[in-house]
């Protein structure tokens, strides 16, 4: 185990954005799931209890929407490990090879666990997917809640979505993404622990203080 | 009767009316034709101060003629007009403002109909009003729909395209409705797709309210133009909020009060109809506040959920009527975007929480800490 030291991986905006991720889709899937088939015990009328459930689905909306544009934005700026170009692995003939040793891993094909200091190739294509999944909630979202206001701006950005899709057609989306994110959320975690346990880099530790134990080459 | 006809210049035959002296004389009063002015207002969304130039308008301003053309249609629109429990003002208005062509109404039949319209777009042309209720199928030449040996099509671009403006009263002419639901055997249109250029204002819904016929053509009495209309070609002052916002059952809403099944007790206390598919929260109308038939009740007041019949491909769009969602395309009929999800959900835990197992007693996976890249 020689050669191991601390190395700065996670900057404070990468680390802050992932955790206003994970609070924003835990509150969004459960109101929404509330507001897509309520299932409430209201005893009197002067109650407002849908109404602050979808407030609170709304101003998470918000939220999430601010920290994934934030994140985007870091993927410009941030170090190597932030760079947008850790999610396109595909695009580069190492990070094919990279893709389908890790893949080989984790299909028990092969013994040897990627040992990369940022996302190995397979995570990085994830996480692009789970991009593109965030912005078809984010633009399904607003579309349907600018339907409150037909004259609005928001209306005026996405009402066009509604003509394409139908009312009904971005509903089902919006719903059935959010259990593509929950399905996403289960591997996420599943993940982080086989390699937290495998790679012996402090994954799981990592998101929380941003170093990985990583080893020095040669 | 109070009406007296004279030629004009052209020949044309020109009605000149007072309408106060005609409704006095059909049994309206005054005071009658007062309160309808005011609620007109209203409809259009106007100061009440406006009540005596909408009672000035009706009374002096010359009134164009009316043409009401009917293609793929029920006669629903029709009927919403003239079925009123009494004779209403605003059906005796629209009587003595119109109506040189009317198919369901009119006593002429046969050649002198349809030269009666002919006249119509002939010798007023750019000056009348043409109605249109009703789909006109584009499909085969518009064969599917033909009047007097000319097709709706034909018939639609010739006097909606010499109108002063039309009106499309109902979803089907409005945006094709029912007629132009999948997989839309003939081709049908509304409007304004098939006349392209005419001057259209969109009245949608199954059946329209007549309320809003009266308001748009009382409107163009009184300012000498047509009224504001949103993205779709509807009047705002009819269309520009949404059921959902306006809707009598709202607090219900927003409390968490919802109506689980058909007859339920809180379907007999008059609970939101969210959870049985009311499609109130993605429709746009003035139902809850103008309401139908003299303003007796409309759809959600009556114990049963919207279904979103003034917007575009309603019965594509707004489907299913009964459930807040659709079924997801190739599943079976009983699944649900939620059991599916749940179904995703499970798999993910279970396979990888095989895949944990088998990580977990499996030996001699190389990996001693991340690797510094080259």
């Amino acid at each position: 185990m020689a050669n191991l030291y601390e190395k700065y991986v996670w900057e404070v905006p990468v680390r802050v954005t992932h955790w206003v991720n994970v609070i924003c889709i835990a509150l969004l899937s459960c109101t929404g799931l509330l507001i897509g088939n309520p299932k409430l015990f209201t005893l009197s009328t002067s109650d407002y209890l849908m109404g602050w459930i979808r407030f609170v689905h709304f101003v998470a909306a918000y939220t999430f929407t601010v920290s994934v544009v934030s994140r985007l934005y870091w993927s410009l700026i941030g170090n190597r490990y932030a760079s947008w170009r850790e999610f396109l692995p595909f695009s580069s003939a190492e990070g094919r090879r990279g893709m389908l040793d890790t893949l080989r891993y984790y299909t028990f094909i092969s013994r040897k666990a990627p040992h990369v200091v940022g996302h190995n190739s397979l995570a990085g294509t994830a996480y692009f997917v789970v991009f593109l999944l965030y912005l078809t909630m984010i633009v399904t979202g607003f579309t349907l809640y600018s339907e409150h206001a037909p004259l609005g701006a928001t209306h005026k950005l996405f009402g066009w979505l509604m003509v394409i899709f139908t009312n009904q057609g971005l509903r089902l989306t919006h719903h059935l993404t959010m259990w593509f994110l929950i399905a996403f959320a289960i591997h996420h975690v599943y993940s982080a622990w086989l390699m937290d346990v495998k790679e012996k880099g402090g994954v799981m530790s990592s998101i929380f203080s941003g170093y990985k134990a990583v080893r020095k080459e040669g | 009767m109070g009406d007296s006809t004279r030629e004009t210049s052209t020949g044309a035959v020109e009605h000149v009316f007072s309408v106060s002296e005609l409704l006095e004389e059909k049994g309206v009063s005054r005071r009658d034709f007062m309160k309808f002015c005011t609620t007109l207002s209203a409809a259009l969304a106007l100061p009440a101060g406006f009540a005596p130039r909408i009672a000035q308008a009706l009374d002096e301003v010359k009134r164009p003629t009316l043409v009401w053309l009917e293609f793929q249609d029920c006669a629903g629109d029709t009927e919403a007009l003239l079925r009123a429990a009494n004779p209403t003002v605003a059906e005796l208005i629209l009587d003595i403002l119109s109506v040189d062509y009317h198919e369901t109404v009119m006593a002429a039949a046969g050649f002198q109909a349809e030269e009666a319209l002919a006249k119509v777009v002939r010798e007023q042309k750019g000056k009348y009003i043409a109605i249109v209720e009703g789909s006109i199928p584009m499909k085969d030449a518009g064969v599917y729909c033909c009047i007097a040996g000319r097709s709706a099509v034909d018939i639609a671009r010739e006097v909606c395209g010499n109108a002063l403006a039309t009106v499309a009263v109902g979803t089907c002419a409005s945006y094709g409705g029912l007629p132009a639901a999948r997989p839309n055997p003939t081709g049908a249109v509304g409007v304004s797709q098939a006349v392209p250029g005419a001057k259209v204002v969109n009245l949608p819904g199954c059946p329209l309210n007549a309320d809003n016929l009266t308001a748009t053509v009382v409107h163009y009495l009184v300012f000498n133009k047509l009224p504001a209309t949103d993205a779709l070609g509807r009047p705002l002052f009819a269309y520009g909020k949404r059921i959902h916002d306006n809707c009598e059952r709202r607090a219900h809403f927003d409390a968490g009060q919802y109506v689980e099944s058909w007859g339920d007790p809180a379907h007999a206390k008059g609970h939101c109809l969210y959870k049985m598919g009311c499609k109130g929260p993605e429709t746009y109308h003035n139902c809850p506040t103008q309401k139908f038939n003299e303003k007796t009740s409309w759809p959600v007041a009556s114990g049963h959920g919207c279904c979103g019949c003034s917007q575009p491909q309603f019965w594509d769009t707004m489907t299913p009527i009964y459930h807040r969602l659709p079924n997801v395309p190739g599943f079976g009929i009983e699944s649900s975007a939620d059991k599916i999800g749940m179904g995703i959900a499970a798999g993910t835990a279970v396979a990888f929480g095989a895949h944990g197992v088998v990580s977990a007693f499996r030996k001699g996976d190389s990996g001693e800490g991340a690797k510094e890249d080259r």
